[in-house]
């Protein structure tokens, strides 16, 4: 079996190169947000089985005699919320601008303001999810209860999680620049903060807007 | 919030010395087994001064080769310990088979209670999926990947390393729910809402759902890196469709990985919140729909299926044409067959229950799409047979090991068609028929492991392992197999039902007596496959292999020197075919090297992987005992340690084009001698003499 015909797509051995010219350089921030989009990828699964789950669970059986999605998701409310977070995720898109301008002292301002709202966000989630426990409709009252607030503190820690990931981020902008570390890591947290806020407008529409009708 | 039923501190949580079973005669025994060896080990590693070599060459290594063995290590350690859970379970009922049966230990039938029963078969299903087959897969595609497809390195060297030590905590948490507490009795599935706080108060579920998630963040972040790997990786002129097929199978499974473990980090994370703060997600009351479990676990639980199997099927292609010598037949289909498996594999969960009352129109459904895989199976059935068809075949070991996996394939496939016919599923579910069918199926992955064991092994060790003895470990297992599932697809047919700590009927006792002998078979194979070691690490001198181990071997990776340096490759190849390595050996250009060498890049060695695998096993062992602070300390550790890593120096270092030059004369100067000691014995793997 010594005919090249079974090799599939074989070139000329006369002509053929062997040996690559020079290592060539595998581009590492494309191969970082590569890695992070795929990382996405399997998070978002866990927000597509988290949503499946608030589907099963608002069923009758699952409010169980407790308060019902329009008693507990208050759209007006979320409606802010939303509006708060997008101009979170502005803030950090005026930062990414300064980072292609190069001006680490802008991209510092910039996302210290988005911190700053997503904090503010972060608060508004939590009086949310307190206020309807101080009135009873804690998680352990229902299964409905259960994802709800689960999903909603699941998108929370995505959030803080976030804003951990800022603070580092502005200490090593202020440390070392915008070094090649430095700006996958930026390119990677706008896509994180971003997709955060993605997931929120599911939220917002599945849980809030049709939970109130 | 919870109702422990049982006495809780604040400083160690639910343990208290009562855990630890001191009064069980079994895992008295298993701890002194264990506690034997690691004195053995610890031992060995002081005579030899091993421990640097073990700090320096291993456990901080970032070498995708490395990080590949010791993921075969744990596989291997954790297959041995579910073997025996097997031994165990098999012995329990063909002792505690017909009310006349005597009962020892405190058993009243048989020698293990139910509730140690429980945790065995539980543990064995746990173990034997996610932390032997998975790591010993998770081993084989790290330490190829890159050698297949011509790189020097994974694209994250660092978070493979993370990902190996995630696996081995998920792995270790296991090991100690034998000793510390008990573990889960729910099944490997865990079934709701029997894993509840009110039916399994013990820690025994929280073991066993701590250590998947913690297994599962390992799979997830190997899976992320595998596939950015082949994407981003490839040498110049590594098209996809010169991609070697164990790459596109490792490329799917973990397409597969990547979106199926979230799922199952979802259903176990919603458990454990009913289980931690009194939710209602799988409870009886309180609107809890443990179906919602059912449908989670197995949307995750059947893409694993594939997951397990697609790099088997990959190491078969790989090892089938070399010892055919012809290339794969129908490459392209081979393909396609992979990747449309890799898509089925989403839309048939639900025939794990048919029988739960979906009704006739969805059970349709998910019948057909079951029976669609056999189509994309069948084409590769046909394909390996093609490739074999008017080859020259060699029996080794591995070629053995490799027919044989597609003989438990057409078993194991056939008898899943059958079980897609939700009439005859009714008729056989929760039987040990279906027990029988997917272990057929799990050997096609034991199989071609072990075939892929022996055909790589000189790849990394530089010495071929025993044949004879070799072939002595095939026919005890091959025989152990038959022995063990023929009569078990028997009983299957009578109507026995799986998971029995005691068989009622005296009348299945004779077949359950057949199935163990083929268990004394297997321990006769394990036995001799310790043997098969110790004999090729005594013989190596005699086996010794050149680049090409067997002569007729066809891909990228046996290129490069055995052992494979730590540079992978002195100059990365330039592809000019599909299997690159036959077109170079049939064109004359095996030997041809190249002209100048150049400084490689290589990341420096880290501990901080270990670490985090540190910090991790505290916050498991923490969760499951409920130790709130030292949760919430090794919590915070893991965040610290990435934190500071990220504000870290650099990673990495250079070797220099002289040393490489150096390195690699030397070892064709190594290979020369070797060839000129033995090549009169006639051993195969020198037929392509090197010219240096």
């Amino acid at each position: 079996m010594s005919t090249t015909s079974g090799h599939g797509q074989g070139s000329d051995p006369s002509k053929a190169v062997l040996w690559a010219e020079s290592d060539h350089e595998h581009d590492i921030i494309s191969t970082r947000l590569l890695g992070f989009w795929l990382y996405m990828l399997s998070d978002s699964l866990i927000f597509a089985a988290l949503f499946t789950a608030y589907e099963v669970l608002t069923y009758n059986t699952s409010i169980a005699g407790g308060p019902t999605p329009a008693e507990v998701a208050s759209p007006i409310r979320a409606y802010i919320e939303t509006i708060v977070l997008l101009t979170s995720v502005l803030a950090f898109g005026l930062s990414m601008i300064a980072l292609k301008r190069d001006r680490p002292r802008m991209v510092m301002a910039w996302m210290a303001v988005s911190a700053l709202i997503g904090i503010g966000f972060l608060g508004m989630e939590w009086t949310e999810l307190a206020g309807l426990a101080a009135r009873g409709s804690t998680p352990q009252r229902s299964g409905y209860l259960s994802i709800f607030f689960t999903l909603i503190a699941v998108h929370g820690i995505h959030i803080a999680i976030g804003l951990l990931w800022m603070g580092v981020m502005l200490a090593q902008v202020a440390r070392s620049g915008l070094t090649a570390l430095v700006v996958y890591r930026m390119a990677n947290l706008k896509i994180f903060w971003l997709y955060q806020a993605l997931i929120w407008t599911f939220v917002f529409t599945f849980v809030y807007l049709r939970g109130s009708v | 919030m919870v109702d422990l039923q049982g006495p809780w501190t604040p400083l160690l949580g639910r343990l208290t010395l009562q855990e630890i079973p001191f009064d069980s005669p079994i895992v008295f025994g298993a701890f002194a087994f264990a506690a034997t060896l690691a004195v053995i080990i610890i031992g060995l590693l002081t005579y030899y001064r091993g421990w640097g070599i073990l700090w320096r060459d291993w456990l901080t290594s970032v070498d995708h080769k490395r990080i590949g063995i010791m993921y075969l290590i744990v596989g291997g350690v954790l297959l041995f310990r579910g073997f025996i859970d097997a031994v165990m379970m098999r012995t329990q009922q063909v002792m505690a088979a017909g009310p006349a049966s005597p009962g020892y230990l405190g058993a009243e039938h048989g020698y293990l209670p139910p509730y140690h029963y429980d945790q065995v078969y539980g543990s064995h299903g746990t173990i034997m999926l996610i932390f032997a087959a998975t790591p010993i897969l998770a081993g084989f595609m790290n330490y190829l990947l890159p050698l297949q497809i011509g790189a020097r390195d994974m694209a994250f060297p660092y978070l493979n390393s993370v990902a190996l030590w995630m696996t081995a905590v998920g792995a270790g948490l296991v090991m100690l729910s034998l000793f510390v507490g008990d573990f889960s009795q729910a099944g490997w599935v865990g079934l709701t809402p029997l894993t509840e706080m009110s039916y399994s108060p013990d820690v025994g579920v929280d073991y066993w759902a701590w250590a998947l998630e913690i297994g599962s963040i390992g799979t997830t972040l190997g899976a992320v890196n595998i596939i950015a790997t082949i994407i981003k990786m490839r040498a110049p002129g590594m098209t996809w469709f010169r991609l070697p097929l164990f790459t596109w199978t490792a490329l799917t499974t973990n397409v597969i990985g990547l979106t199926a473990f979230p799922v199952l980090g979802v259903a176990l994370g919603l458990l454990l919140l009913d289980r931690y703060i009194g939710t209602h997600f799988f409870t009886t009351g309180f609107g809890g729909n443990f179906m919602l479990y059912t449908d989670l676990f197995w949307i995750w639980g059947h893409p694993e299926v594939y997951f397990i199997i697609l790099p088997a099927w990959g190491m078969m292609s790989e090892i089938i044409p070399t010892f055919s010598e012809k290339p794969l037949f129908g490459y392209t289909v081979m393909v396609a067959a992979t990747l449309s498996i890799g898509c089925i594999s989403w839309t048939v969960w639900l025939h794990h229950f048919f029988t739960m009352g979906a009704g006739p129109i969805v059970n349709v459904f998910y019948s057909i799409s079951t029976m669609l895989v056999s189509i994309p199976t069948g084409v590769k059935v046909f394909n390996w047979a093609f490739t074999m068809f008017r080859g020259r075949l060699t029996f080794t070991t591995p070629m053995l090991w490799a027919v044989s996996a597609i003989f438990m394939q057409l078993i194991g496939g056939l008898t899943g068609m059958m079980l897609a016919i939700p009439a005859i599923n009714y008729m056989t579910h929760n039987t040990v028929f279906v027990i029988a069918h997917f272990h057929c199926v799990a050997m096609v992955t034991i199989f071609a492991s072990v075939a892929g064991i022996t055909f790589w092994f000189p790849k990394a060790t530089g010495f071929k392992l025993d044949e004879a003895s070799g072939q002595l470990v095939f026919w005890l297992f091959m025989a152990g197999t038959f022995t063990v599932f023929t009569a078990m697809f028997g009983l299957g047919f009578d109507g026995m039902p799986r998971r029995l700590a005691y068989i009622p009927y005296a009348s299945w006792r004779p077949l359950m007596i057949v199935e163990e002998f083929g268990i004394l078979l297997y321990c006769g194979s394990i036995a001799a496959f310790i043997y098969q070691i110790v004999v090729s690490v005594r013989n190596r001198a005699h086996n010794l292999v050149d680049v090409d181990a067997w002569g007729t071997t066809r891909s990228l990776e046996w290129m490069t020197h055995s052992p494979v340096p730590a540079y992978n490759f002195a100059v990365i190849p330039h592809v000019n075919a599909r299997d690159e390595w036959a077109w170079r050996r049939d064109n004359g250009l095996a030997d041809m090297l190249p002209e100048h060498y150049e400084d490689i890049e290589v990341p420096l060695n880290t501990p901080v992987p270990m670490f985090l695998g540190i910090a991790t096993a505290g916050f498991g062992f923490a969760m499951v005992w409920r130790i709130w602070w030292l949760a919430a300390v090794s919590l915070a550790a893991v965040f610290i340690i990435i934190i500071i890593r990220s504000f870290g120096g650099t990673t990495g270092t250079v070797i220099p084009a002289d040393a490489v030059r150096r390195t690699e004369q030397a070892s064709r100067r190594k290979r020369r001698q070797n060839a000129d000691n033995v090549l009169g014995d006639g051993v195969m793997a020198f037929a392509v003499k090197p010219r240096a």
